[in-house]
């Protein structure tokens, strides 16, 4: 995706202050891939995308977002290689780029 | 346009069950949210990353207040473990395991699965060079995950510019 692709999509984006999704709903791949690229990850991969799934999935069912441990128990990613996937802070980068809110749980 | 990261260290001078856990669930936090961590283990705190205390952690009933039967589902409502009882042989024991539990139904990990997920997250864990010094350990004593022993005015160049949680 083109940085201008991603800038266009994000300009159009209803987000919160934090710069969560403010409606899940509208949630697309095209999206996440703008999202991440806000984000400071150029390319989502496969490893990126399981994750990215499983939040949603998480999400929908019990209606809170994954905490970490959850993610790495879910997923069977390690925690290495989660904190390499989303450097600086998976917690709420995950959560952004998953268009799921906030992560509830503490660890 | 390079945003310095924020720093933050803990000190962890406490070796019982129930003080083990602040430091390390604010540290995983603070993983999470893109935080530098770093954390020092002195006096009880060492037993946190010792080889043959980690898994075996306690909580003692004796002197602790906030501890109220109630915990256990009985109606007793404000009243505490009574003195009297928690010297029985086995109280400690039994407290502890029914702290773990507690634990574990909140989905903590036991402190040794926690320390390796700090560990792997970039938290850098180190053992207190005096407590060492104090307690006869080397560093084959400590976790792998904490293998380096430092003193504290190492600790305190280290840790400059970040902020310094003492528990």
């Amino acid at each position: 995706m083109s940085t201008q692709t991603a800038t266009t999509i994000l300009e159009s984006l209803a987000l919160d202050e934090e710069g969560f999704l403010l409606d899940p709903q509208t949630w697309t791949r095209e999206i996440a891939q703008a999202l991440a690229q806000a984000e400071g990850i150029s390319e989502l991969t496969e490893a990126h995308w399981k994750i990215i799934e499983f939040s949603r999935e998480s999400a929908t069912e019990s209606g809170a977002s994954p905490t970490l441990r959850q993610i790495t128990k879910g997923t069977g990613i390690s925690t290495k290689e989660l904190f390499a996937l989303f450097p600086k802070g998976p917690a709420k980068k995950v959560a952004k780029i998953a268009g799921v809110g906030k992560p509830e749980g503490c660890i | 346009m390079a945003e310095e990261t924020r720093k933050m260290a803990f000190i962890c001078s406490k070796g019982n069950l129930d003080m083990a856990y602040p430091a390390l669930i604010m540290s995983w936090a603070a993983l999470g949210n893109g935080v530098d961590v770093t954390i020092f283990f002195t006096f009880w705190g060492l037993d946190l990353i010792t080889k043959k205390r980690v898994d075996k952690l306690e909580l003692s009933p004796i002197g602790n207040t906030s501890m109220k039967m109630s915990m256990m589902g009985l109606p007793t409502g404000n009243l505490g473990i009574p003195n009297w009882m928690a010297i029985i042989p086995g109280m400690t024991a039994f407290t502890s395991w029914f702290m773990k539990r507690k634990i574990a139904e909140v989905e903590a990990p036991p402190v040794r699965e926690f320390m390796e997920m700090l560990s792997d997250a970039g938290a850098k864990l180190y053992g207190c060079k005096m407590t060492a010094d104090m307690m006869n350990l080397s560093p084959d004593d400590l976790i792998e995950e904490a293998q380096e022993i430092v003193t504290a005015s190492e600790f305190i160049d280290m840790t400059e510019g970040a902020q310094v949680v003492f528990i």
